[in-house]
C-alpha cells in the first residue's frame, strides 16, 4: 500500500466520529432513495404483471339493465379487444358468529368458464358449480378475516329472500387489490367481501336473466380510451348507464396509483435535501482538514506529488465517508423496503410481490451519494491542489477581520469580548454561517412539515366525519323507498334518531363544462348530517335551487344565481335546470346539495329516500345487527362510529411511525451539522481558547465562546426553519388538493415549538459533546501547535 | 573542475502586500556546482529562503532566469516543476514537516512511492542512524530524530540536490550537531549537492562555499579552504 493511502486510512480513522455524523445524513438520502425507488419499481412491476396476467380491464361501466345482445355490439366498438358482461350488486350478509353487519358485493361468474377479464386467481378450493344456486367463491382476505373454511356457510339477502350460501373456494382478483366497501373510509376485510356466484343464480336473484348491469372492456394496444368511452356511453345511454370510466377512476387502481406516485415523489424530493446537506458538511470538514494540513500539502508538492494526486487524495477521503454512508443507506433502505412491503401486504391484496431491488437502483443511489459528496469535497480538494508549494509551507495569514457597522453597534452595546468574538466569527464567514443555519433550518422543517399534516388530517377528519356527518350508521336501501321507512327504522333496536336522505348520481352541466358527482337531497334542519363550511358554519339549503361546493362551482364556472343543467343518472333519468342558490367552501368532495321536498317535487314523486342516517344507543347494538341481517331492502350498512375509530387509529399509528422517522432524520441532520461545526470551530480556535485560559478565563467562560456560536446559529436558524417548513407544508397541501380535496394548511404555534425544541436540544447535546474536549485540552501543547 | 548544477541570472522576486512592494530578491546571479556543500547565510528577510524555494521549483521568479544543468527552470510549467522536484530535488525543512499520521518508514515511503529510482526506505533511515526507530510515529520521536527522518525522506530518492532550510533551527546544539553530521555524511558519501540555509554563522565553516545575503542581494561569496567538522561547531 502506498504511503499516501496509509495516511488516508489513518486520517479517516482519526476523523471517524465526524465522518459518521456525515455518513448518517448521507445514509438517510441513500436509504430513502433506495426504498422509494425500490418500492416504486416493486409496486409498479407487480401491478403491471398482475394486470397483464389476469387481464385487468381498461374501461368499466355500470348500467341499470341492458339486454345480453348488446355484448356483441360493445365488442364491435373500434378499439375494444374483449368484453365481459356480468351482473353485480351489493347485499347485506348474515355471517354466523359475526355480531356486526357485513356487506357483500356479488359478482356473476360466466356460465361455463372463468371470466375473460379481471380473471380471479383461485387460492383454495374450487369454482362454484355453474348450475348450483347456493355455491359461492369469496375473496381470500374476507374468508381469512371471518375465519371461513371451505364448506362454511353464510346468508345473504337476495331478491327479498334470505339465502344460504356455501363457500367452495377463495380467490384474489386484480379488480380488488384495494378493497373498500360502499361508504367506508378504509378497507375492512371482516365487514366487506367479494362474492362470486354462477351467473344463473345471480341473474335470478337480481332479476337480470338475459341481461347485465356491469361491463368491463379491455382495449387493443393502440385504442383511444376517450373514444371508446364515448362510444360505450352512446350505446348504453338508453339502458341507464352511469357513464363509462377508465382505470383512472377505478377505486382500487386509483389507490395503488396514488401510492406509487407518492413513492416516486418521496424518492425525488427528500434524497436531494440529504445529499445537499451531506455535501455541505463534507465541504466544511474538508475545508478545515486542508487548512490544517496546509504544510503537509506543501511538503507533498515539494516531494513531487502532482496536483492531481493531491486532489485525488482528499477526494478519496470524501469518498470513504460516502462509502460508509452508502453501505449504511443500502442496509437501512433494504430493511425499510421490507418493512414497507409488509405494510403494503396489509392494505393491498396482491397474489405475489415482485420485489427485487434491481442493481441499477443500488447503483443509482450509490452514485448519487458518491457524486454529491465528491462535489462537496471538490472545492476544498482543488484548493489543496492549487496551493502554491512555497506559500503552503508558510503559516497561513490570520483571517482578515474588518470593522463594520455591527462593530459600532457592538461597542455601543458594550458586549463582552467573548460575545464580540462569537459575533465577529459569525460575520467573518457569512457563507459558512448561512449554510449552517440553512442545514439546521432544514432539520426544523423536517419536523414542521410532517407534523403539520397531522393537524391537517385532524382538521379534515373533524370537519368531514365529526361535524358534517354525525350519524352512527348509514342504512343504504336497494332502491328509493317511501318516507314511512323512517318510522320503521326508528322501531329497530338501539336506534335513537333517524333522518332520511336521497342520493342521485348526476352529471351537472354549464355550457361545455360538465362534472359527474352526487346530488345529496336532505330535509331542512337535519341534525345527523349537516353541510359544514371550512369555518365550521352550518349551511341550510334553501328550496328552489342547488348549493354547490366551491370547487365544483369553479370547475363548472358558475356562481350564485347561475343555472346548471342536472342530468340525473338513476331513477327516471330526467334532466332539470337548477339555479345555484349558494356556494359552500369544503375540504372534501364535490358536493351538490338540494332540498329533499324540492327534488321530490321536481321528480313529481311522493316523498322518498334512498338511505337512512341513524344515531344509536351502543348498549343495544348487537340486537340491531341481528335485526339488520333480516331486512331485505337493505343493500349495505356503514357503521360510521367503527369506521371513524378504525380510520383514526390507523392514521394515528401511521403518523406515529412516520413522526418517529422524521424526528430521527431531523436529529441526524442536527447532529451532523452542529457536531461537525463545533469540531471545526474548536480546531480553529484551540490556540485562541488556550490563550484565553492562560490569561485567566475560566473553563465556563471559554466554553461560552464555543457553545455560544453554535447555539446562536441554531437560534437564528429557527425562524428560517419555521418559514421553510410552513412553505413546504403549504406547497404540499396545495399539490395534494385535487378534484376531490382541498387541504387546508394548519400551522399552530405548538407545531413550531415542538420542532425547535427537538432541534435546539440536539444542537446543545452535540456541542456539549465537543465541549468535553476543551476540558482535556493541554494548555502548553495547544500553544505550541504551529499553524 | 566540477560541473555547474545551478545558474541564476538577475533573478528578482517581488511580493506585493497591499500597496507595498517587497523585493525579496533584487537581482541575484549565482552559480552552484556538483557535489558542493553551500551555506546561504543572512538575516531574516534577506532572501535566502526565497532563493532556495526558487531553486527547488517551489516558487516562481518575478524576473530573471534559473537553470538546473541545461534545463531552464524559469520556463517550466507547474507540471514541469513538479516533475523536476520529483526527480531531482530533496528538501529538508526547519520544522521537519513530517506527516504525523505516518511512521518514520511510511514518511520516507511517501517519496519512494513516486521517485523513479529510490533507495529502500530502510536504507535511507539506516543512513541517518534511525535503523531501529523505523516504526515510530513522529510524536514518539525527539526533534533531532524527526529531522533525521526528514533527511532520510529527502535523500531516499537519490536526489542530485538537497535543499535544507534551517535544518537545525528548531534543535538544541547536541541534536543539531547530529543532523549536521548526517548532512555532511550524505554530501560526502553520495556526492549530493547540498544547500543549507542557516542563521548560525558557525555552520558556514563546514561548507565548501558560503554565500552571504543582505536585502535580497548577495553581499559576499567566500570559499572555505579548511572545513570544520560538525562536532567542532559551537552553537
Amino acid at each position: 500500500m502506498q504511503a499516501l493511502d496509509i495516511k488516508l486510512l489513518r486520517d479517516f480513522k482519526r476523523l471517524w466520529k465526524q465522518a459518521l455524523a456525515i455518513a448518517l445524513v448521507l445514509a438517510c438520502g441513500v436509504a430513502i432513495l433506495l426504498m422509494g425507488l425500490g418500492m416504486y419499481t416493486a409496486l409498479s412491476d407487480t401491478r403491471a404483471t398482475y394486470y397483464e396476467r389476469n387481464r385487468f380491464a381498461d374501461v368499466f361501466v355500470t348500467i341499470q339493465r341492458a339486454p345480453q345482445r348488446l355484448a356483441a355490439e360493445l365488442a364491435a366498438i373500434e378499439g375494444v379487444w374483449a368484453v365481459e358482461t356480468r351482473t353485480a350488486g351489493n347485499t347485506v350478509l348474515d355471517v354466523p358468529g359475526s355480531l356486526v353487519s357485513v356487506t357483500g358485493r356479488i359478482l356473476s361468474l360466466p356460465p361455463d368458464t372463468v371470466p375473460r377479464l379481471n380473471v380471479p386467481i383461485l387460492k383454495t378450493g374450487r369454482l362454484p358449480n355453474p348450475t348450483a344456486t347456493d355455491e359461492v367463491m369469496v375473496n381470500a382476505n374476507f374468508a381469512i378475516a371471518n375465519g371461513f373454511e371451505l364448506g362454511d356457510v353464510f346468508y345473504a339477502n337476495l331478491n327479498g329472500r334470505k339465502r344460504k350460501l356455501t363457500i367452495t373456494g377463495t380467490a384474489q382478483s386484480p379488480e380488488f387489490i384495494y378493497t373498500i366497501g360502499p361508504g367506508a373510509l378504509m378497507p375492512d376485510n371482516a365487514t366487506f367481501g367479494i362474492i362470486w356466484m354462477p351467473e344463473p343464480a345471480v341473474a335470478a336473484a337480481f332479476d337480470m336473466t338475459g341481461a347485465f348491469n356491469d361491463v368491463a372492456l379491455k382495449l387493443t394496444a393502440n385504442a383511444r380510451e376517450a373514444e371508446v368511452i364515448d362510444a360505450v356511453d352512446t350505446l348504453l345511454e338508453p339502458y341507464g348507464s352511469l357513464g363509462a370510466y377508465g382505470r383512472a377512476l377505478h377505486s382500487s387502481d386509483g389507490f395503488i396509483d396514488a401510492e406509487i406516485k407518492q413513492l416516486r415523489n418521496m424518492a425525488s424530493v427528500l434524497p436531494p435535501i440529504f445529499f445537499g446537506i451531506s455535501a455541505f458538511l463534507v465541504s466544511m470538514v474538508m475545508g478545515r482538514i486542508i487548512t490544517l494540513e496546509r504544510s503537509q500539502i506543501g511538503l507533498f508538492k515539494a516531494i513531487g506529488y502532482s496536483d492531481v494526486e493531491i486532489c485525488l487524495h482528499y477526494l478519496m477521503l470524501a469518498a470513504l465517508i460516502a462509502i460508509v454512508g452508502i453501505a449504511i443507506g443500502w442496509g437501512v433502505g433494504a430493511w425499510m423496503a421490507r418493512v414497507l412491503a409488509v405494510e403494503y401486504a396489509r392494505y393491498f391484496d396482491f397474489p405475489f410481490l415482485i420485489f427485487r431491488t434491481s442493481p441499477w437502483v443500488y447503483a443509482a443511489s450509490g452514485m448519487a451519494a458518491l457524486l454529491t459528496t465528491t462535489l462537496g469535497a471538490a472545492q476544498a480538494a482543488i484548493r489543496a491542489a492549487r496551493l502554491a508549494p512555497a506559500i503552503a509551507m508558510q503559516p497561513p495569514a490570520p483571517p482578515q477581520f474588518k470593522r463594520s457597522i455591527l462593530d459600532r453597534a457592538m461597542s455601543v452595546l458594550r458586549l463582552s469580548q467573548p460575545t464580540v468574538m462569537i459575533l465577529r466569527s459569525v460575520i467573518r464567514w457569512p457563507l459558512r454561517s448561512g449554510l449552517t443555519m440553512l442545514g439546521l433550518a432544514l432539520a426544523v422543517a423536517t419536523i414542521v412539515t410532517p407534523y403539520s399534516f397531522n393537524y391537517v388530517l385532524n382538521k379534515m377528519i373533524d370537519s368531514a366525519f365529526y361535524d358534517a356527518n354525525r350519524q352512527d350508521a348509514i342504512l343504504i336501501m336497494a332502491q328509493d323507498v317511501p318516507l314511512s321507512v323512517l318510522s320503521a327504522a326508528a322501531d329497530l333496536p338501539a336506534v335513537l334518531q333517524t333522518e332520511g336522505q336521497q342520493v342521485h348520481p348526476v352529471i351537472l352541466r354549464s355550457g361545455v363544462r360538465e362534472k359527474r358527482t352526487a346530488l345529496q337531497a336532505s330535509p331542512p334542519d337535519t341534525d345527523l348530517t349537516r353541510i359544514i363550511d371550512i369555518d365550521g358554519g352550518h349551511i341550510t339549503v334553501p328550496p328552489g335551487g342547488v348549493v354547490l361546493a366551491e370547487r365544483l362551482a369553479t370547475q363548472l364556472n358558475v356562481g350564485v344565481g347561475d343555472r346548471v343543467e342536472a342530468q340525473l343518472l338513476g331513477g327516471r333519468r330526467e334532466t332539470h335546470t337548477l339555479t345555484v342558490t349558494g356556494l359552500v367552501a369544503q375540504y372534501i368532495g364535490l358536493g351538490a346539495y338540494i332540498d329533499l321536498d324540492y327534488i321530490n317535487g321536481l321528480l313529481r314523486q311522493s316523498p322518498q329516500i334512498s338511505m337512512v342516517n341513524v344515531s344509536l344507543d351502543v348498549a343495544d347494538i348487537n340486537a340491531l345487527h341481528a335485526d339488520l341481517k333480516d331486512i331485505p331492502a337493505l343493500v349495505g350498512i356503514v357503521m360510521m362510529t367503527d369506521a371513524r375509530r378504525a380510520f383514526s387509529d390507523t392514521i394515528e399509528q401511521n403518523i406515529g411511525v412516520m413522526n418517529l422517522v422524521y424526528i430521527t432524520i431531523a436529529l441526524l441532520i442536527t447532529i451532523g451539522v452542529t457536531y461537525n461545526g463545533a469540531r471545526i470551530q474548536l480546531s480553529e480556535r484551540s490556540r485562541e481558547l488556550a490563550s484565553l485560559r492562560i490569561l485567566g478565563f475560566t473553563r465556563a467562560e471559554v466554553s461560552y465562546i464555543l457553545i455560544g456560536e453554535t447555539m446562536l446559529l441554531s437560534l437564528l436558524a429557527q425562524p428560517l426553519g419555521w418559514w421553510i417548513g410552513a412553505q413546504i407544508s403549504i406547497a404540499m397541501t396545495n399539490s395534494f388538493s385535487s378534484d376531490l380535496y382541498s387541504m387546508p394548511a394548519v400551522l399552530p404555534p405548538a407545531l413550531f415549538a415542538r420542532a425547535s425544541f427537538v432541534v435546539l436540544l440536539a444542537s446543545l447535546a452535540s456541542v456539549l459533546l465537543v465541549r468535553r474536549r476543551l476540558d482535556k485540552q493541554n494548555l502548553v501543547s495547544a500553544m505550541k501547535i504551529r499553524e | 573542475m566540477p560541473q555547474r548544477i545551478f545558474r541564476t541570472v538577475g533573478i528578482t522576486k517581488v511580493y506585493q502586500t497591499g500597496e507595498v512592494k517587497v523585493f525579496a530578491l533584487a537581482g541575484v546571479d549565482l552559480e552552484l556546482f556538483e557535489g558542493e556543500m553551500t551555506v546561504l547565510l543572512g538575516p531574516s528577510g534577506s532572501g535566502k529562503s526565497t532563493l532556495l524555494n526558487i531553486l527547488g521549483g517551489l516558487d516562481h521568479v518575478t524576473d530573471g532566469h534559473v537553470w538546473f544543468r541545461e534545463t531552464e527552470l524559469t520556463t517550466l510549467s507547474d507540471r514541469g516543476l513538479t516533475r523536476y522536484r520529483r526527480d531531482h530535488v530533496g528538501f529538508v525543512f526547519q520544522f521537519y514537516n513530517l506527516v504525523p499520521s505516518l511512521t518514520a518508514r511510511e514518511n520516507v515511503q511517501l517519496v519512494t512511492d513516486v521517485s523513479p529510482d529510490p533507495m529502500p526506505a530502510t536504507e535511507a533511515l539506516t543512513l541517518v542512524g534511525l535503523g531501529n526507530r523505523m516504526d515510530h510515529f513522529p510524536a514518539e520521536m525527539s526533534g533531532g530524530e524527526q529531522q533525521r527522518v526528514a533527511i532520510a525522506r529527502a535523500i531516499a530518492k537519490r536526489p542530485e540536490v538537497l535543499l535544507c532550510d534551517e535544518p537545525t533551527g528548531a534543535l538544541d546544539s547536541k541534536t543539531g550537531v547530529q543532523v549536521l553530521e548526517v548532512l555532511r555524511d550524505i554530501n560526502e558519501r553520495l556526492g549530493t549537492t547540498t544547500v543549507i540555509i542557516t542563521h548560525n554563522a558557525d555552520i558556514r565553516r563546514m561548507a565548501h562555499r558560503v554565500v552571504q545575503f543582505q536585502d535580497g542581494k548577495i553581499s559576499e561569496v567566500s570559499i572555505n579552504k579548511t572545513r570544520l567538522d560538525p562536532a567542532e561547531i559551537v552553537w
